[in-house]
């Protein structure tokens, strides 16, 4: 097709800084994407030596914005490079110099060799001794973004979530007690900021490449922003990232080897009753997400049967959520 | 209907057809347990709201959100919860049985 050999041109010109001039491009598929950008698999055939297998992210024409865009995103991947977190290597941004030909902002990464998918990553033979050990490194990867200097990347924001997700609730104009109780019991309970810290904000089972072994890179650091360093183990804790597994670091191991890690790479400790408040409150976010990704199909936004069955995740929420209150 | 599509066309369709048939019979079997238990669960609801002093959700989140129910704070809990577990009960009866929290 013209457009992606046209695609595939542009991109070998943005490379040839990183990878020589003589470099091709092959095998451009188009993968899934969200709602503000496209995502492209493909490798890159250097004058010599082996292929390298590539990943171009690129934001949508008009697409929504979120967070703090694709030139921040990429600096915050080497600035989490430099950290020790394992991340995919950034080659090429549209804020580098040879970066224009692209036309909208992109950065183009490494691809990186392994699983993402939960469901296999919790109950496959193949990951049977990755899972022991991903609570710990977690924890570990945890203490090394929150050392990222907070000045490393511009752009990113404070934000409070509790005032953010009441707003949006309020938007649909439907009675929740559950939530509204959730809700009040945040703003009873909210516990002194432990410290700002870059946040990476959607820090979860599912954003995570793993090989056999364990930890490969972290990925979708599209809502990265500045606050609580806690928000990102509560986050982690939800109880929708365990899927269904009875573990509830992300569904692979306890708190406790978490916290432990974290404390012990961090060098400060970990309060559990402050992550769990960040734990109940991500559990009142996705639960206030299912109605949004719901709202959107019931107003013939987009049609599929599967979002409409996501309503019934809105009611799973309310109930994990209670049974926090519940333990208080 | 949802034996139709359960058997014969999940058996005829792959990939997405046949996972969006998948999710469209979980569906049909919400809606078979809400016509099962819908009514009793209607009933059960008001009753609770009544004992609370209210009549319908809208006066129960407005007056939670103003604090009115701070005092009875476990009982508006229970009494929440036992709403949840009944939507439950409809949309996903096998969540209750997940560990947490």
């Amino acid at each position: 097709m013209a457009a992606e050999e046209d695609l595939g041109t542009s991109l070998a010109a943005v490379l040839a800084p990183a990878l020589g001039d003589a470099v091709t491009v092959e095998g451009l598929r188009r993968l899934s994407g969200g709602a503000s950008r496209e995502t492209w698999a493909f490798r890159a055939r250097p004058a010599e030596g082996p292929t390298v297998p590539l990943i171009l992210q690129r934001e949508r024409p008009g697409g929504a914005r979120t967070g703090s865009g694709m030139a921040s995103e990429a600096a915050l991947l080497r600035a989490a490079a430099d950290q020790g977190v394992p991340v995919p290597e950034v080659l090429v941004t549209d804020a580098d110099p040879a970066g224009e030909a692209l036309g909208r902002p992109f950065m183009v990464v490494r691809h990186v060799e392994g699983e993402t998918i939960p469901r296999k990553l919790l109950r496959d033979e193949e990951f049977a001794e990755a899972r022991p050990v991903l609570a710990r490194q977690l924890g570990e990867v945890l203490a090394r973004i929150h050392r990222i200097p907070t000045d490393a990347v511009p752009g990113l924001e404070e934000q409070d979530q509790v005032v953010q997700f009441r707003e949006l609730l309020d938007g649909f104009g439907q009675p929740h007690p559950a939530f509204e109780l959730g809700f009040r019991w945040l703003e009873a309970h909210r516990p002194p900021s432990t410290a700002t810290a870059v946040v990476h904000g959607d820090f979860r089972t599912g954003n995570f490449i793993v090989g056999p072994e364990g930890l490969r890179a972290v990925l979708d650091w599209e809502i990265a922003h500045l606050g609580d360093p806690m928000e990102d183990l509560g986050w982690l804790c939800t109880k929708a990232w365990r899927f269904g597994s009875p573990h509830p670091v992300g569904g692979f191991g306890p708190f406790e080897e978490l916290f432990a890690a974290y404390e012990e790479h961090a060098g400060t400790p970990v309060d559990p009753q402050v992550v769990r408040w960040w734990q109940t409150l991500g559990t009142l976010k996705w639960g206030i997400m299912c109605i949004i990704q719901a709202a959107t199909h019931l107003s013939g936004a987009v049609r599929s049967v599967e979002l409409a069955a996501i309503g019934r995740r809105v009611c799973e929420q309310e109930h994990d959520l209670l049974l926090l209150l519940e333990e208080g | 209907m949802r034996e139709f599509l359960e058997r014969d066309v999940m058996e005829a369709t792959e990939g997405r057809v046949r996972f969006h048939t998948r999710v469209a019979v979980n569906v049909l079997a919400i809606v078979q347990r809400e016509l099962e238990q819908g009514p009793a669960q209607v009933a059960a609801h008001a009753e609770r709201l009544a004992s609370l002093g209210f009549a319908d959700d809208a006066e129960l989140a407005a007056a939670i959100r103003r604090g009115d129910l701070d005092d009875r704070w476990a009982e508006v809990i229970a009494c929440v919860h036992e709403a949840v577990r009944d939507k439950l009960a409809v949309a996903n009866p096998k969540y209750l049985e997940q560990p947490g929290p």
